[in-house]
């Protein structure tokens, strides 16, 4: 469950974001709508906490993230909230593997092999496990972002523009498997977009 | 998956730019393992083998000629001096005992050196088969000639004429191995010890062929063991003296005689000082070999950190703490200097025995103890430091780095 109450952000006096409050059950899936410049990466790292908002706060399965020391925002983040990126970002020099157990392993939870390997043969990239994550296409990229963030079973699921490389076919796919896995472990689903294709999909939406 | 492992992947991600500064690591590591290696055991040969030698009488020449070819049996002689002239000169109450030496003839380029019991009693050398040479042409030889060479006893050998294996042979006169010496790491390993009066022999049976060309008378009433008509000569003496004192003697001898007389350890320390310029010189090369792998670490992490920006700040969000990854970043440029190192003492190694090789070849020297020195642990620290500090500099950049800002970057 996340929940955001009056959040607002500036990174210079002039430039000053207010954000809509947000409310996402568990297993509820929300669609964040924007044009870019509206501060939607902004708002979805005040929601990882990646950024400290001005004001207002951040409840993510109870606990208010800005009432959390820094030094625990990572440990809190790492367990509970998993994020995808618009661009499909992997540590080059790990394998496939290797880049879903690091999640596994910067959480400092047990490094699940079989959790990993099933995930991969769910989203269908069974066959790239071993392989560099830059040798594969953009939408399995993007489908691997998906099971790393998945990897931790986390409480809530960030997504940055996860479609808006991927053409419609790939787009379809990887929406739907957020969806699925998110259902799965029954986290929250917030996505973060301008990608008008993805308005039907979603029948919560915040429009910014 | 853990630090190290991640650390490893990235080093073989990139491995062009990890093979320089492991080579230049691992190049200036070797040169001054090598130096270390080559400077401690020529310093352990050079001293065990002029222990109790405090002057060397010989002919007028090179001092340091003299000492090389009488003690350590590497550099041609510098000539002949009359046995009367140098006995005269050591019958000193400074002088507490001279040793004759006598060569200038060779079996498969080991020396066949004529002299008497006390050289072998100074250098402590054991008799291990057969006994100590006694009468003419009766050789007792070092260990390492006998492996070498293959000589038992029993087995007769003429010697040739020269140090280097390819002069004319004596082949009348045959020398007889009586006796092999225990190995016992010193210049007498690699000598072929016969008595004085059989180089002698062989030479006065040589110099009828070749025509008398050095007058002297023979002293038989001076040496019982002797009955030859030639001029005796010798071609050094090593002297011990009874108290520093002796010094005197040698500059007595070296103002008012025909003779030379050489002070090993002033020969030896200049000798090593000649050496120390070169020794010096390649020391600040692989010093500065090193720096500049430190320097090369530096650069290639430096550019690797650019491109990795975006990666550090994933691992950051993804519950890396910033500590965590300057470790894995540090443990970069150990790791290069670890492998730096091993490969820099294995290299030394092989470079010492390949050096060993030649000089046993040349001079029937071998160095070849290839433990690790105490010095090379200060090596490896150094080498730690310079890959520590190197990788940390950049390394520092995560500490400053601002997560959100460079995820939103891309």
């Amino acid at each position: 469950m996340l929940q955001s109450h009056q959040l607002t952000f500036s990174y210079a006096p002039t430039k000053r974001f207010a954000f809509p409050d947000i409310r996402c059950n568990d297993r509820e899936a929300v669609l964040i709508l924007g044009k870019s410049g509206t501060g939607k990466t902004t708002l979805l790292h005040l929601l990882a906490l990646l950024l400290r908002p001005e004001n207002g706060s951040v409840t993510i399965d109870q606990t208010d993230l800005t009432q959390l020391p820094p030094a625990k925002t990572a440990t809190f983040r790492a367990a509970h909230v998993g994020i995808i990126y618009q661009k499909p970002h992997f540590v080059s020099a790990l394998s496939v593997m290797d880049n879903l157990l690091l999640a596994n392993y910067l959480a400092k939870n047990p490094q699940d092999k079989n959790r990993a390997r099933e995930l991969a043969a769910h989203l269908g990239f069974a066959d790239h496990l071993s392989k560099k994550t830059h040798q594969m296409s953009q939408g399995e990229q993007q489908r691997v972002s998906i099971a790393r963030a998945v990897m931790n079973k986390p409480g809530v699921i960030l997504a940055d523009e996860p479609t808006s490389s991927l053409d419609d076919v790939n787009c379809a796919r990887v929406v739907a498997l957020l969806r699925e896995q998110s259902e799965q472990i029954g986290a929250s689903l917030i996505v973060v977009t301008h990608d008008q294709r993805l308005k039907d999909e979603f029948s919560n939406q915040v429009i910014l | 998956m853990n630090l190290f492992k991640i650390s490893w992947a990235n080093l073989k991600d990139k491995p062009l730019s990890s093979f320089l500064s492991g080579l230049l690591m691992t190049l200036g590591i070797t040169i001054i393992s090598l130096l270390l290696l080559l400077n401690k055991q020529l310093d352990e040969q050079f001293s065990r083998n002029v222990k109790g030698i405090d002057m060397v009488l010989g002919a007028k020449g090179s001092p340091l000629q003299l000492i090389l070819s009488s003690i350590y049996q590497i550099d041609s002689p510098t000539g002949n001096i009359p046995l009367e002239d140098a006995e005269r000169l050591t019958r000193n109450p400074m002088i507490k005992t001279a040793i004759p030496l006598s060569m200038g003839d060779s079996y498969k380029t080991f020396r066949i050196v004529g002299t008497n019991k006390k050289y072998v009693d100074h250098f402590e050398a054991t008799v291990g088969q057969g006994a100590l040479f006694q009468k003419d042409l009766e050789v007792t030889i070092g260990a390492r000639v006998a492996e070498t060479t293959g000589l038992k006893l029993g087995d007769t050998f003429a010697g040739s004429h020269g140090l280097d294996g390819n002069g004319e042979e004596h082949g009348e006169t045959k020398y007889k191995v009586v006796g092999i010496f225990n190995p016992n790491s010193s210049v007498i390993d690699q000598l072929i010890l016969t008595p004085l009066s059989s180089v002698w022999a062989i030479h006065e049976h040589h110099e009828e062929h070749e025509g008398e060309e050095h007058e002297g008378e023979a002293h038989t009433d001076e040496d019982p063991d002797h009955e030859a008509e030639a001029p005796r000569e010798i071609t050094s003496m090593l002297v011990k003296f009874r108290n520093p004192m002796g010094m005197m003697v040698a500059r007595g001898i070296n103002d008012n005689s025909k003779l030379l007389a050489a002070l090993p350890a002033i020969e030896i320390n200049r000798l090593f000082d000649l050496l120390g310029i070169g020794v010096d010189t390649l020391r600040g090369l692989a010093v500065a070999i090193m720096l500049i792998a430190g320097i090369s670490v530096f650069v290639s992490l430096y550019n690797s950190l650019k491109e990795r920006k975006y990666e550090m700040a994933l691992m950051l969000s993804m519950g890396a703490g910033r500590t965590q990854l300057f470790g894995m970043l540090l443990l970069e440029g150990l790791t290069l200097s670890l492998i730096g190192f091993l490969l820099g003492l294995v290299l030394s190694r092989i470079g010492l025995l390949l050096f060993s090789m030649r000089a046993e070849r040349n001079f029937h020297y071998s160095l070849n103890n290839l433990n690790i020195l105490p010095e090379e642990w200060l090596v490896l620290g150094v080498a730690v430091l310079i890959g520590i500090v190197a990788a940390a500099l950049p390394a520092l950049g995560v500490y400053r780095m601002n997560i959100s800002q460079t995820l939103a970057e891309e």
